[in-house]
């Protein structure tokens, strides 16, 4: 009888311990262990199975998808590299990157100038290297009939601009319907949000907060405006495309006619102002660790099938000329010029 | 089985051998009394750091939002930009305090209503399969409450059936299914309540002549009241505290209005949608988090409060 109690409360003990323990692990998801082994075997010309290391990666969960495919098929060809991939958002990816707890922050947007700071008050420079570009899309309820499809940037500043009284479509004038507005956007710390914002509203972040949900889930901006009429929001592209079903998208008329968001009209920079670099931020000192130089660059030479399996755009020859000469001198980002 | 043994003998007549066994015994009993005072150190000391917690970030709040203007001003958008950030938390306390009556419009009478029947109509074989069927409710997950409002109730019930034109996020799907929710709590607990009145009040009253419904609605009911205040109590706190169903099905705007058809929020949800953003550190808010989270549980703590008082006031104690 004794005995048994005695292991009643090691078990009690074990279990407090194991709960306590518990408690602090970080919420990291750990990527790379899916891989089917039906994606190709990517090629480089590089032999990496005799790089070993790990690699802490967080920040934009936009950019998320492209750094957890790569590190997939990364993950063939360097299985003894551990690569974990969170998605906290630019802004605290850039927080625990300045503060080395990270290796790579993934990011949406440029390093802004108070992290910089961060970073260098740490000792840390950061290198950018842009590995994808992603557009933004408009998207509006099945039902609401918008001219011709197309909506001007103007006329999405008439409606979303803050403190906006415009409370019907007819107010945009000829051709709109009678319909009243409604609108589902991302919350204001994503990264969506703040793209939007400075690039259409070309506000410091603000937009209107009356007849206006916001969501940090894109899966309730969908329902949102797919379940409510005269409902526009914005989404990422790749995600509009998905629930293209749901949804319209709309042409953008950024002052040039209208362009249809796509996969060409992104690539080659018609469709204006809504598409945006994709970002990963090595430090100056991470980059020289040969399993993070080989893994970005893994990104870079495999770009249009990582790029494209997260549901980006590919680099342009230009563009992906400066990444790969960014990444090979690990130039660091110069210093970005405070706003406002 | 020695052991028990010796725990029942006179503590007069120690031979050696026993002396023995109860110092060994003894080191046993303190080891097992220091874990389970480790456990009940650990609850708290949770709590406290929890209440800690919330209160340094609140005071951190206060000191850049005036406590008037949180408590009395109408205004609530905390996560907007520059001019249009306002810090009046009333929409949000009335969107909780609304969306709380609607569940418990729905779930008290329903809830008082099983518990009754299983309590006092149910012949045994009805009770065996309904009484686990009630309780099996209360362990389906509030994920799951929440998308059913989401994608049957809003759109199947409320707008094809009934025909009433709601928003897709609307805070009448939300409060009813919220309700739902609740009304295992409020029948489980009520229906202890009233099964723990003792027989002979029941057989007395039928003595007397009265009614089977004489006998429910004016003994055991009386008789079990103060167990059925704590069962509507803790319906109440579960109701207010709710989260995912709001979260999911209500939308994500407090919203100053009686109107049902509209996005509601609650604090709750308010925080874990917050949360979710990735809001940063330090932030405004980030603090508002806290803050919220302090009014929260102020509230539910007075609403517990009340309920002790009240439950000790009308505690009737059968032998």
């Amino acid at each position: 009888m004794r005995s048994h109690r005695f292991i009643t409360a090691a078990a009690i003990c074990g279990a407090l311990t194991f709960g306590v323990a518990a408690c602090g692990d970080d919420e990291e998801e750990t990527a790379g262990g899916g891989s089917t082994g039906q994606e190709q075997s990517a090629s480089g010309g590089e032999d990496r199975s005799s790089l070993s290391g790990s690699i802490r990666i967080d920040g934009s969960s936009t950019v998320q998808p492209v750094t957890e495919a790569a590190s997939e098929l990364f993950g063939e060809e360097a299985p003894n590299v551990k690569i974990t991939v969170g998605g906290a958002g630019t802004g605290d990816g850039f927080e625990r990157f300045c503060r080395g707890e990270i290796v790579i922050a993934d990011a949406s947007r440029g390093i802004e100038a108070d992290e910089y700071e961060a970073c260098k008050a740490k000792g840390i420079d950061p290198v950018e290297v842009q590995v994808g570009i992603d557009g933004l899309t408009v998207v509006a309820n099945k039902d609401l009939a918008i001219p011709n499809d197309c909506i001007t940037t103007d006329q999405l500043k008439k409606l979303l601009a803050p403190k906006s009284k415009v409370s019907n479509y007819k107010e945009l004038g000829e051709g709109f319907p009678d319909q009243d507005v409604s609108f589902f956007t991302p919350g204001t710390e994503s990264g969506t949000y703040d793209y939007f914002t400075e690039t259409v509203l070309e506000t410091d972040a603000e937009q209107r907060t009356d007849k206006v949900q916001t969501s940090a889930d894109d899966n309730q901006i969908v329902t949102g405006i797919e379940g409510t009429k005269g409902a526009l929001g914005y989404v990422g592209f790749a995600y509009a495309e998905e629930q293209a079903d749901k949804l319209k998208e709309l042409a953008i008329d950024g002052g040039d006619g209208c362009v249809k968001p796509s996969v060409e009209t992104i690539a080659d920079g018609s469709y204006k102002p809504l598409s945006r670099p994709l970002f990963v931020y090595p430090s100056t000192k991470t980059v020289a660790q040969p399993e993070v130089k080989s893994f970005i660059s893994f990104i870079l030479e495999n770009n249009k099938e990582i790029v494209e399996a997260a549901g980006y755009v590919p680099l342009t020859d230009e563009l992906m000329s400066t990444a790969k000469s960014n990444l090979e001198s690990a130039t660091p980002v110069a210093a970005p010029t405070e706003e406002g | 089985m020695e052991g028990s043994h010796f725990a029942v003998s006179n503590p007069g007549a120690q031979g050696p051998r026993l002396q023995r066994a109860r110092t060994r015994r003894s080191t046993g009993e303190q080891i097992i009394k220091g874990l389970l005072a480790l456990a009940a150190l650990l609850s708290v000391l949770t709590t406290t750091g929890i209440v800690v917690t919330l209160i340094k970030e609140t005071i951190t709040f206060f000191g850049d939002v005036p406590i008037g203007d949180f408590l009395f001003k109408t205004d609530w958008a905390p996560l907007a930009g520059g001019e249009q950030q306002a810090f009046g938390v009333v929409p949000l306390i009335w969107s909780t305090l609304y969306l709380t009556a609607v569940g418990l419009v729905v779930a008290i009478p329903a809830g008082l209503g099983v518990g009754i029947y299983l309590a006092e109509y149910a012949s045994p074989r009805v009770r065996k399969i309904l009484k686990p069927v009630v309780e099996l409710l209360a362990g389906i997950p509030t994920i799951v409450f929440g998308y059913f409002a989401l994608t049957f109730f809003t759109p199947n019930v409320i707008q094809d059936w009934i025909g009433i034109g709601v928003d897709v996020f609307n805070g009448l799907s939300a409060g009813i299914i919220l309700g739902i929710l609740v009304l295992p709590t409020i029948a489980s607990v009520s229906e202890d309540a009233m099964s723990a009145v003792p027989q002979s009040l029941r057989e007395g009253a039928f003595g007397l002549g009265a009614a089977k419904w004489q006998v429910v609605l004016r003994v055991v009911f009386p008789a079990a009241l103060s167990g059925i205040v704590a069962a509507l109590v803790l319906g109440a706190s579960r109701a207010i505290g709710e989260t995912v169903v709001i979260l999911v099905a209500a939308g994500n705007n407090p919203n100053l209005t009686f109107d049902l058809t509209v996005a509601h929020q609650n604090m709750a949800a308010f925080i874990a949608n917050t949360a979710r953003a990735d809001v940063s550190a330090g932030s405004i808010a980030y603090e508002t988090i806290f803050a919220v989270g302090t009014t929260l549980f102020v509230m539910t703590l007075v609403l517990n409060l009340i309920a002790i008082r009240f439950v000790r006031k009308y505690r009737q104690v059968y032998e």
